[in-house]
């Protein structure tokens, strides 16, 4: 079981008091953009083994959005930031670099 | 107008290890917009009689106060005939600044938990921490009970209040029959 931090409100509970919305970071494709670029932005989601960052709210509680690092393998949480942002927060880039030295920050962030 | 009747009607649970009462319609009105804002602040204090509650704060003054609900987010509790006069003041506070405020007294039931395994009680039903130290009075904690969302916070060391949606009071008080039930003590926190 998960037990995340809300940035919002500074409470910590288990994942049942959550909500999780999928990959973060996704880079919007609208009215306008190719359909590739729409199909990608709609439909295609990396689905990694290890180091994830994804979006969740906290709909039991204060019901804000926000962001989480964790290992999709191991279920180790590195933390969770913002939901103001559109990069990973150098902090938490740190915190996974320390348990994870072989892994490499995604392109842009 | 018509008399205000709450869900439950008053319902009680007294054969239990906590006493459980539904209360009476209680006054409530939900706040959104900048919280530090002087305009929120002032008719606040001027209703309640109470300062700006911390994060996950909530502030009493007896049968009137205010609760944190999120960063941008406020509940304000008084009673019930005050509603409308209440409203009017916070409106004209805020008047075309960015918030709102809206009576929701009508979508709500509270409930009263009396005793001392009013922590025990909540930790069947909720996710949270009721440990003493990590939920004392003073906080109000929003989660949920079993399948439902509910807000809750003690008044002091045996009573503890409760807010739920009035759609699912007959399911929120049921449970808290359930998790108070003669002889289901844990003992969990006695010291």
């Amino acid at each position: 079981m998960l037990i995340l931090t809300c940035p919002n409100c500074g409470v910590t509970a288990e994942e049942t008091e959550f909500h999780a919305h999928g990959e973060a970071h996704l880079t919007r494709f609208g009215p306008g953009a190719s359909d590739d670029d729409f199909e990608n932005y709609l439909f295609m989601r990396d689905n990694p083994k290890g180091v994830h960052f994804e979006r969740w709210r906290h709909v039991y509680g204060c019901g804000k959005w926000f962001h989480a690092a964790r290992d999709t393998v191991t279920l180790e949480m590195f933390g969770t930031y913002t939901a103001q942002t559109s990069t990973v927060p150098q902090d938490i880039i740190d915190k996974i670099a320390e348990r994870r030295p072989e892994w490499h920050p995604p392109e842009g962030a | 107008m018509s008399e205000p009747i709450s869900a439950l009607n008053g319902a009680a649970y007294k054969d239990g290890i906590v006493e459980i009462t539904a209360l009476d319609p209680v006054g409530m009105i939900t706040l959104r917009g900048d919280l530090g804002a002087g305009y929120l602040k002032k008719p606040l204090k001027k209703i309640t009689g109470v300062d700006m509650p911390e994060v996950r704060g909530i502030k009493l003054n007896q049968d009137q106060g205010i609760a944190w609900m999120s960063p941008d987010e406020l509940l304000v509790i008084c009673p019930h005939a005050d509603v409308a006069t209440h409203l009017e003041t916070l409106n004209n506070a805020i008047g075309s600044n960015h918030a709102m405020s809206v009576n929701v007294s009508d979508a709500r039931a509270v409930f009263r938990l009396r005793g001392k395994h009013i922590r025990e009680v909540l930790a069947k039903l909720a996710p949270v921490d009721t440990s003493p130290g990590a939920f004392e009075p003073g906080t109000i904690r929003r989660s949920r009970l079993a399948q439902v969302p509910a807000a809750f916070w003690m008044v002091d060391a045996e009573t503890a209040q409760l807010v739920c949606f009035r759609s699912v009071a007959q399911y929120v008080f049921d449970l808290l029959k359930t998790a108070a039930q003669p002889g289901s003590e844990v003992n969990h926190y006695r010291r």
